[in-house]
C-alpha cells in the first residue's frame, strides 16, 4: 500500500503526454496537438499538422491564373471571397489593369460580409468551446442570412469563387442591396444580444481574462496578425496600411487593444463586426454604375517578374507571392497564410496554463486548419 | 524610407551586395554567408527596424535553390526583399534567422519540408506537413510516383 502511494506521488511529478486531436471538437478540424502536461498544467504544445495538406502551392504551378482562384477558396474556407481577391489583385497589378469603381465597391462589400459571417461562426464555436451551447445556435442562425445573400448573387454559399481576374463573375442580384440593408438593420439589433449572452458573462470572464497573454513584442516577432495581433496592440490592418479595392474611400477604425489575452482577442472580433457593418453601410447605397468585369485576354500571361499582394482576411494578413516566367502558368506561388503563422505562437502563449485553458486559447486564435495545411 | 532610399542605405553598408529596385520593393541578393549578419543589421539598425518577418518563400530556380525573405518594419511601414541562393542541391544549407524573428521557426520548417533546404542553428528542424519518407515536392525535378500527371 505504502509503495503504491509512493508511486503515485512520483508519477505526478513526471510529464504526461497526451494527443489532442486530430479528431477533437475544439481543434475545429484535423489539427493534432501533442500536449506535455505536469498535473493539469501545460508544459509545451507541439502542433502536428499536414493531415489535409493538398499541395495547393504545387498544384498552382501547373494550372492557369483563373483556375488558381478556385483553389484559394479551399484554403481559408471562411474567408473564401477575400482569398480570391488576393490572387485577382496580384494578377491585375501585374497586368496593370484599371479596375472600375463598381467592381471595387462590390468586392469591398462582399469582403466585409465574408468577414462578418466568419466572425459569426467563430463566435458560435468559441462559445461552444467554453460550454455555452446557445451561442452556437445564435451564431449559425444569423450567419445563414449572409450565406443566403451569397447564394443569390454568387450561386454558391461558402466556396463562392466570385472574383475573377478583371472583376467578378456575375452582376449583383436585383435583391442584393435590399437584402444587405435588411441584414444590417437586423444584425445591429442582434449583436448586442451576443454581448448579453457571452461578453458580460461572469464564467466567461473567469475563463478568458488573463489567459494566454501575448505581448506586443511577441506578437510582432511571431508575426501574429489579424484580430489576434491587434488585440495585443499590433497595428497590422492591411485595409488601413495599404488600402486595396474601395477601402481608401470609407471611414472606419482599426480596432486596437493592449490587453492581448483571450478576452481582448474576443472583444476585438466583436468590435470588428460593428466596423464591418459601418463599412457596408457607407457603400451599399451608392454602388456606382458600370460593367461588373473588365474584358481580359482569354489566356492570361503575367509579365516576367515577382509580385506580392497582401489582403486582410478575417484572420490576418494573407500574402500572395507569385513568381512569373512569362507563361500562362506561374513559376512559383507562395501563400503567406495567416493561420499557419498564428498557430506558431500557440506553444508560447499556452505554456503554464491549464489544459482547459488551451481550448480557450486555441479558440481565441480562430484557427482554420485547411489554411494551415494548404 | 521608400525603395530607392532603402536600396541606397543597404548598398552603403556593404558595397558587394547586389541591390535592385524591383517592381514593388527594394530587392537585395545576398550570398548565403552574409544573410544572417545582414538580417540582424536590418532588424537592429535605427533607420530600418525591420521587426516583422512577413514570409519566407523557398524557390527552386532550376540550377539553384533559394529563399526569399519579405521583411517589414511596423514603425516605418516599409518593406524589403532579401534573396539568397545556394547551388548545392544535394545538401543545401542556409543560416537560420529564427534567433532574430521567432516566426522563422515555423516558416523555415515549411521550407525544409517542401524544398529540402536545411537551416543551420534552427532550434527544431523537423518535417512539418509530410512524412520523412517523402521527397521534396516543390522542387522542379520532383516526380510523383503515385499520381503521375504530365503536362
Amino acid at each position: 500500500m505504502e509503495e503504491q502511494v509512493k508511486n503515485i506521488s512520483t508519477d505526478e511529478q513526471q510529464e504526461y503526454v497526451i494527443n489532442m486531436g486530430p479528431q477533437h471538437p475544439s481543434t475545429h478540424g484535423v489539427l493534432r496537438l501533442v500536449v506535455s502536461l505536469k498535473g493539469e498544467t501545460v508544459k509545451s504544445v507541439q502542433p502536428h499538422i499536414g493531415y489535409i495538406h493538398r499541395g495547393i502551392e504545387k498544384m498552382c504551378e501547373s494550372i492557369t491564373y483563373p483556375q488558381i482562384i478556385h483553389l484559394t477558396d479551399r484554403m481559408d474556407y471562411l474567408s473564401a471571397h477575400i482569398n480570391n481577391e488576393a490572387v485577382c489583385l496580384t494578377v491585375e497589378k501585374a497586368l496593370q489593369v484599371e479596375i472600375p469603381d463598381r467592381i471595387k465597391v462590390i468586392r469591398t462589400i462582399m469582403s466585409e460580409l465574408t468577414r462578418i459571417q466568419s466572425h459569426q461562426l467563430w463566435w458560435a464555436s468559441f462559445g461552444m468551446d467554453l460550454g455555452g451551447l446557445t451561442c452556437f445556435f445564435y451564431g449559425l442562425r444569423d450567419r445563414e442570412k449572409i450565406l443566403d445573400i451569397f447564394e443569390e448573387t454568387c450561386g454558391s454559399r461558402m466556396i463562392v469563387s466570385y472574383n475573377c481576374p478583371g472583376g467578378v463573375m456575375y452582376d449583383l442580384h436585383p435583391n442584393f442591396q435590399q437584402k444587405v440593408k435588411d441584414f444590417i438593420k437586423y444584425f445591429r439589433k442582434i449583436l448586442p444580444e451576443y454581448d448579453q449572452l457571452l461578453t458580460g458573462n461572469v464564467i466567461f470572464h473567469e475563463r478568458s481574462k488573463g489567459i494566454g497573454k501575448l505581448s506586443l513584442e511577441d506578437a510582432i516577432s511571431y508575426g501574429v496578425t489579424g484580430p489576434s495581433g491587434r488585440a495585443s496592440g499590433f497595428s497590422c490592418d492591411v485595409r488601413k496600411h495599404e488600402p486595396y479595392s474601395a477601402y481608401d474611400k470609407v471611414q472606419f477604425k482599426e480596432i486596437l487593444f493592449t490587453g492581448g489575452d483571450t478576452y481582448f482577442r474576443y472583444v476585438a472580433r466583436i468590435q470588428e463586426m460593428w466596423e464591418s457593418m459601418n463599412i457596408i453601410e457607407q457603400l451599399i447605397d451608392n454602388i456606382p454604375e458600370g460593367p461588373y468585369a473588365v474584358k481580359m485576354k482569354p489566356v492570361i500571361k503575367l509579365p516576367e517578374g515577382e509580385y506580392y499582394q497582401r489582403v486582410e482576411t478575417a484572420r490576418g494578413e494573407l500574402g500572395a507571392y507569385i513568381i512569373s516566367d512569362g507563361n500562362k502558368n506561374p513559376y512559383r506561388v507562395k501563400f503567406r497564410s495567416p493561420n499557419f503563422v498564428n498557430l506558431s505562437v500557440l506553444n508560447h502563449i499556452a505554456k503554464g496554463f491549464k489544459i482547459a485553458d488551451l481550448v480557450a486559447i486555441g479558440g481565441s486564435l480562430d484557427l482554420v486548419i485547411p489554411d494551415i495545411d494548404r | 524610407m521608400d525603395k530607392k532610399e532603402l536600396g541606397e542605405f543597404i548598398k552603403s553598408t556593404d558595397q558587394d551586395l547586389e541591390v535592385k529596385e524591383g517592381i514593388q520593393f527594394a530587392e537585395v541578393t545576398v550570398p548565403p554567408s552574409k544573410l544572417h549578419p545582414l538580417a540582424k543589421m536590418l532588424r537592429e539598425a535605427e533607420q530600418t527596424q525591420f521587426d516583422f518577418l512577413v514570409c519566407i518563400s523557398g524557390v527552386d530556380y532550376g540550377q539553384d535553390l533559394g529563399t526569399v525573405y519579405h521583411l517589414r518594419s511596423t514603425k516605418f511601414d516599409h518593406t524589403v526583399v532579401l534573396k539568397t541562393r545556394t547551388s548545392d542541391r544535394v545538401h543545401p544549407l542556409l543560416d537560420s534567422v529564427a534567433d532574430i524573428w521567432n516566426t522563422a521557426d515555423f516558416l523555415e520548417r515549411e521550407v525544409y519540408d517542401l524544398l529540402g533546404i536545411k537551416f543551420a542553428n534552427h532550434p527544431d528542424l523537423r518535417r512539418l506537413f509530410l512524412d520523412n519518407s517523402w521527397g521534396f515536392p516543390l522542387r522542379k525535378d520532383y516526380v510523383d510516383d503515385i499520381n503521375i500527371v504530365t503536362k
